[in-house]
Parts: C-alpha cells; sequence; structure tokens
C-alpha cells in the first residue's frame, strides 16, 4: 500500500551524516585552528614582503598591503649588501646550489651502496662497521667543528665549496645509510638469492634489481639532504668564505646587518627565497617521501 | 648428468650447529623432496646446495664436479622459490632473460630459450606483462620458467607451491611432475613441509630433524616402514597410532599393553626376534578396521568412541582402546556416536614396532 510505505522512512545505502555534527565540529575546528596557527607567520611574512618601508612602519603587522610592491623581493635577490658584496641573495643562491647537488649526490650514492651492503651481503664486520656508523650519527657536531677545519687545511681545501661538499657528504652518510639499510632489508631475501643464481653480482644486483626498486627511499633520502644541506648554516659559515657563503649565512648577514635602516621587507623577501627550495621539493615529492619514511621506518 | 652428492656437510651460525655431518647422494634424473617440519635444516640444505650459503664444512658435489666453493651461478642449478622472487620491474620476459642477458648469451639464443621455456609452461601470453600483473599461480610458474631457461641439469625448488591456495597447489604439483617427466635427464630437489607433494611427487624422500636426515627412501618405504618412531609420525595424515606397552621376545612374541596382548606372528623384524623390554607399538588409523570388517583380522578389541570428525569422503573417529588413544578411518558417513563400544581389529604385519628408548624401528 502506498500510504504504508510512506510512512515508514526508507532506510537504504549510505548513512546520512549531519555537517554539523559534534564529531565534524571539533575535528575541523582543531585541524583548522592549528593550520591558523602555523600559516600566520608565513602570512606576516608574505605581507610585509610586499609592502613599502613607510607602509610598514604604521606598525600593522597583519593588515594587508595598501600597495603592493615587488621593490623587496628585487633587492634582496639582486642588489641587497652583504660585506663588500653587493649582489643580493642571488650568489648565495647559486653556491647553494653548488654546495647542495654535488653532497646530495655523493652522499645518496655512497649512503645507498653502503646501506645494500650491509642489508644484503653478510660480509665480516658488518655489524661492528654498522655500530660504528650508528654511533658517529649521535656525535654532537660541534665536537668535529675544529678537527674538519684542520682536516680541510691539511687537504688544501679549506674555504672552498669543494671542502663543504665534502663535509656535507661526510656527515649525511651514518643517518642515510640507516635508511638505507632499513629500506634494503624489507626487500624480500629471496629476490636478492634469485639474482645471484641468475649469475647477477655486486653491482648487477644493486643497479638493476635494488635501485629500480628503490625509489622512494631515494626520494626521502633526497629531501633529507636537500633540505638539511640547504638550511646549513653552521658548516656553511665555518668552512666557506664571503665569497662561497651559502644562502643561509648570506641571509643572515643580510637580516642582521647592523649599518642603517633595518628593511623588513627586504628581509622577508630574502627569509621566503631561501626558503622556497626545501618548500618546492616537499610540494613535488610529498606523497612519495610519506611512503619512503613508512617503508624505511618500519624494519629495524 | 645432474647428480648431486653432499659429503660430510656442516654448517654453523654461530654457536649453533644447523647441519650435522649431512651425507645425501640425489641420482642424476631423480626426483628427491626434502621433508621435514620448519626449523629442520630442508631449506637451508637447500641453499647450501645452491651456493647461497656459505657451507662450515664438507664437500658438494653437482654432476661430479666439486662446487663446494663455486657461485650459485656456475654450479649448473635452476632455482625457485616459495615467494616466486620475480624482480617486480621486469617484465615476465624479462624476468626469464635475465640470467641468459648476465651470462652474455647471444640475443637470439636468449629468445629461443625463452620462447621454448614458455611453451613448456604455457605462459606465452604474458610474456609482455609485469608480475604484478599475475595469479599466483603464474607468478609460481614464470619461476620455474626462469630456472628452465638456465637450462640447467638440477633443479631446486624451495617450498615452490606454498604460498598458493589449495586448488592451484593441487594443480602446479602435477604440472611439476609432468615437467619432471618432460625433462627426463633433470634433477629435481624439492623442499616441502607438506607430506602429500612430498608423497605424490618424490621418488625419494628424505626425512630431516634437527639438521640431519632421519630416513631416505622411497615414499612407499617410508610410509610402510618407518625407521623410527619420529618418521613414523610424521608421514600419515592423522598420524599413527602408537601404543606403549613391552614385548616380549622368544619363539611367539607378543606385544602387551593392559590387558591385550597382540600376537606378533607376521611383523617382519628388522633384526631376528626381538628380546623382552619396553615398546612402541604404531599402527596407522587406516590400518584399523572396524565392527564387521574386523572379523578375520589377527588381532581383535573392544574401544570406546570418544569423538566422530566426519570429512566428507570419510570419518576419522577417535577412540580409546585400554589407556591409549586410537584413531581410525572409516569410509562414507559413519553413524558412529560418542560413547558407542565397537570392535576394532588389525593386522600386526602392517604395523611397526619402535623400541621405546631409542625410538628406532624393532
Amino acid at each position: 500500500m502506498p500510504e504504508a510505505a510512506s510512512v515508514l522512512p526508507v532506510r537504504r545505502g549510505a548513512r546520512p551524516r549531519p555537517v554539523f555534527s559534534r564529531r565534524n565540529v571539533f575535528v575541523y575546528g582543531t585541524l583548522g585552528l592549528i593550520s591558523i596557527y602555523y600559516l600566520l607567520p608565513l602570512y606576516v611574512m608574505v605581507v610585509t614582503s610586499l609592502k613599502g618601508m613607510p607602509e610598514i612602519r604604521t606598525g600593522n603587522v597583519f593588515a594587508p598591503p595598501l600597495e603592493i610592491t615587488f621593490e623587496p623581493w628585487v633587492k634582496a635577490w639582486a642588489t641587497a649588501c652583504t660585506g663588500l658584496n653587493c649582489d643580493g641573495l642571488s650568489r648565495g643562491f647559486w653556491n647553494s646550489v653548488r654546495i647542495t647537488v654535488p653532497s646530495v649526490i655523493l652522499s645518496i650514492a655512497i649512503a645507498s651502496v653502503n646501506g645494500y651492503a650491509l642489508a644484503n651481503w653478510r660480509f665480516k664486520g658488518a655489524n661492528v662497521f654498522f655500530t660504528i656508523l650508528i654511533v658517529g650519527a649521535f656525535i654532537p657536531y660541534q665536537v668535529m667543528i675544529y678537527p674538519i677545519v684542520i682536516i680541510l687545511r691539511e687537504m688544501g681545501v679549506y674555504g672552498t665549496l669543494t671542502g663543504l661538499v665534502i663535509v656535507h657528504s661526510i656527515f649525511g652518510m651514518p643517518i642515510n645509510t640507516l635508511l638505507f639499510r632499513n629500506y634494503f632489508a624489507s626487500v624480500p631475501e629471496e629476490l636478492f638469492k634469485a639474482a645471484r643464481v641468475d649469475g647477477a653480482g655486486f653491482w648487477g644486483i644493486y643497479f638493476r634489481i635494488m635501485l629500480p626498486m628503490s625509489l622512494p627511499i631515494f626520494v626521502v633520502s633526497m629531501i633529507l639532504q636537500v633540505t638539511g644541506i640547504w638550511n646549513d648554516f653552521l658548516f656553511g659559515v665555518v668552512y666557506t668564505k664571503p665569497d662561497t657563503y651559502p644562502m643561509t649565512v648570506q641571509l643572515n648577514n643580510i637580516v642582521n646587518s647592523v649599518q642603517g635602516v633595518k628593511e623588513y621587507n627586504v628581509n622577508m623577501a630574502a627569509t621566503i627565497l631561501t626558503g622556497l627550495v626545501p618548500l618546492t621539493i616537499y610540494f613535488i615529492s610529498g606523497k612519495l617521501f610519506v611512503r619512503g619514511i613508512a617503508a624505511g621506518a618500519v624494519k629495524g | 648428468m645432474g647428480s648431486v652428492s653432499v659429503r660430510d656437510l656442516a654448517l654453523n651460525f654461530g654457536d649453533v650447529a644447523v647441519l650435522k655431518n649431512l651425507d645425501l647422494e640425489v641420482r642424476s634424473g631423480e626426483f628427491l623432496v626434502l621433508l621435514g617440519p620448519s626449523g629442520c635444516g630442508k631449506s637451508t640444505l637447500l641453499n647450501c646446495i645452491a651456493g647461497l650459503l656459505d657451507i662450515t664444512d664438507g664437500e658438494i658435489h653437482i654432476d661430479g664436479r666439486n662446487v663446494t666453493w663455486e657461485e650459485p651461478k656456475d654450479r649448473g642449478i635452476g632455482m625457485v622459490f616459495q615467494s616466486y622472487a620475480l624482480y617486480p620491474q621486469m617484465t615476465v620476459e624479462g624476468n626469464l632473460s635475465f640470467g641468459l642477458k648476465n651470462a652474455g648469451l647471444p640475443r637470439a639464443e636468449i629468445a629461443a630459450r625463452v620462447a621454448r621455456a614458455a611453451g613448456i609452461l604455457q605462459i606465452g601470453p604474458l610474456l609482455a606483462r609485469k608480475p604484478a600483473q599475475l595469479s599466483g599461480g603464474q607468478r609460481q610458474r614464470v619461476a620455474i620458467g626462469r630456472a628452465l631457461v638456465r637450462d640447467v641439469d638440477v633443479f631446486l625448488f624451495d617450498e615452490p607451491l606454498s604460498n598458493l591456495d589449495a586448488k592451484l597447489r593441487a594443480e602446479l604439483r602435477v604440472e611439476i611432475k609432468r615437467l619432471h617427466q618432460k625433462l627426463e635427464s633433470t634433477t629435481m630437489i624439492y623442499v616441502t613441509h607438506d607430506q602429500i607433494e612430498a608423497m605424490t611427487l618424490a621418488d625419494r624422500i628424505a626425512i630431516m630433524r634437527g639438521g640431519s636426515i632421519q630416513q631416505l627412501d622411497s615414499p612407499r618405504m617410508i610410509y610402510n616402514k618407518p625407521r623410527n618412531k619420529y618418521v613414523a609420525g610424521f608421514i600419515g595424515s592423522p598420524p599413527m597410532n602408537f601404543l606403549e606397552g613391552r614385548i616380549s621376545g622368544g619363539k611367539k612374541p607378543v606385544f602387551i599393553f593392559g590387558k591385550q596382548r597382540i600376537a606378533l606372528g607376521g611383523y617382519e623384524f628388522s633384526a631376528g626376534n626381538p628380546g623382552e623390554g619396553p615398546a612402541i607399538f604404531g599402527i596407522r588409523p587406516e590400518h584399523v578396521a572396524v565392527g564387521a570388517a574386523a572379523k578375520g583380522q589377527p588381532f581383535r578389541a573392544s574401544a570406546v568412541v570418544e569423538v566422530v570428525e566426519p570429512m566428507g569422503a570419510d570419518t576419522l573417529v577417535w577412540s580409546r582402546l585400554e589407556d591409549s588413544e586410537l584413531r581410525f578411518r572409516v569410509g562414507g558417513q559413519s553413524a558412529f556416536r560418542p560413547g558407542d563400544k565397537v570392535t576394532i581389529g588389525f593386522e600386526p604385519a602392517q604395523a611397526s614396532l619402535f623400541d621405546a628408548k631409542t625410538e628406532a624401528r624393532i
């Protein structure tokens, strides 16, 4: 009967969920609040960098710019003075590129082979070697700064980009080796055995079997290294000279210059410019990063 | 061609002896199954033969050549793994040809061998696919193909069917048997913990326990004349019934347990007539006759039914005879109920007697 059918509520399909349920309000409310907390400083930086100095002096940091100007950005990049050089952050940017790219490639190449050897080839003393490497990861950097100065000086690369590349490659070794070792240890052992029966040797298995399977962990390692090396300040300031300062050191010199007026807009623009590279890397490879972290971290 | 000889093999992991003084001769063209529970060293032994594990002591000869220190690729073996171990980033064809490319074979030869293996295993249509796009059975077929293209005389199988569901397992089992019949001269060494696979496939079975071989014999001998209590209990499902009692030798030896006396008239003693002493009498559930069928059996007794397990094709009954548990099998669907008294009987000639202390066959 049609009447009876209309009286009984139809209960079929997915259960309806009210948009403003207590649960939704709580979850989205919390997420929203935390997002604002994190994004507010970035917002202040962006708007300040787009304002002119007179507008900044009015003192309202949260107000959007009345007159948008890109001059601070141009100045930060091309003409801001640090010490004797007045070519802005651009010099530091290219220095950082010339430091980061070889360091990342070198450290990942070595660490991945290390990890592969430790995980798959049970050679004599593997455990001792691994322990030493891990202990190395826990020694505070500060302890090693001066000895490394001496080593670099003896090698004749103190103050050069080459020296800094060597330092970064060495310091990236423990954590990246650990990362790769754990990832390769999670690859089924039988795969490795099958490749050996198939006549592949140490490098054959590494290049033809392991490498193609381990893109996620390479991405993780790359992100860690790029951001770590790009953001590094301590090694940069200790092991290079003003001509070869990386971007972070130069940023510091711009922001902390004591002469003249503090140009907040230029400082903000310079800071954002410096952070742009790691930020871009995160955005491009975020998904792979999560996958790789999960795969590499679980198995010890 | 393709004989395998393992001599006095020992393998230690640190202080733990995994394999001890192990000798094994596999004839050319033979299908040998290494059977045992997990941790008995059967896969380890296979890995030693393959050269994937460095042994501590002993020698391994394949095809008359001492390969103890050779690399796996130089031993003339092909291996199939439990997890298939296909290279995920390569197509089926890439998987099959990987070893041949490493060996530096000419391209035409590689193509010919891949085509032949694909023909034998009927995986031709799958050649362009990646392993992820294959079913479990197809993957294992490709894994077998990878051993096949190597054109070797010895195939090593490491529990190849354990990851498959029951139906596929039965199918592939027959296929492996067919493959062995087709490749007459190929020796196959096959590790499994599944006794059905062992019984159906093997020319000979080596039953392993704790790093040593307990018995190496044809499936029939292993089933009928287990050399010790361990082998007797391991082979057969449900396992053999063991009755504990004592043996009384003399001209007419009998086995005594509780109030029962089993005359051992037809029993073949392995070393003449036994003396007195505690012993274990083993009889397989399928050799126990019940009810009307028990008439005419040399030994008869009355047992009480405790549990009935219908299996469909037959029924497994757990009963109590004196103080011992006695399982037996009745065909079809039985009307037994717990508490029923039944007459059981069996032929002592089909039984196995073991020394209670050494557990060796008497």
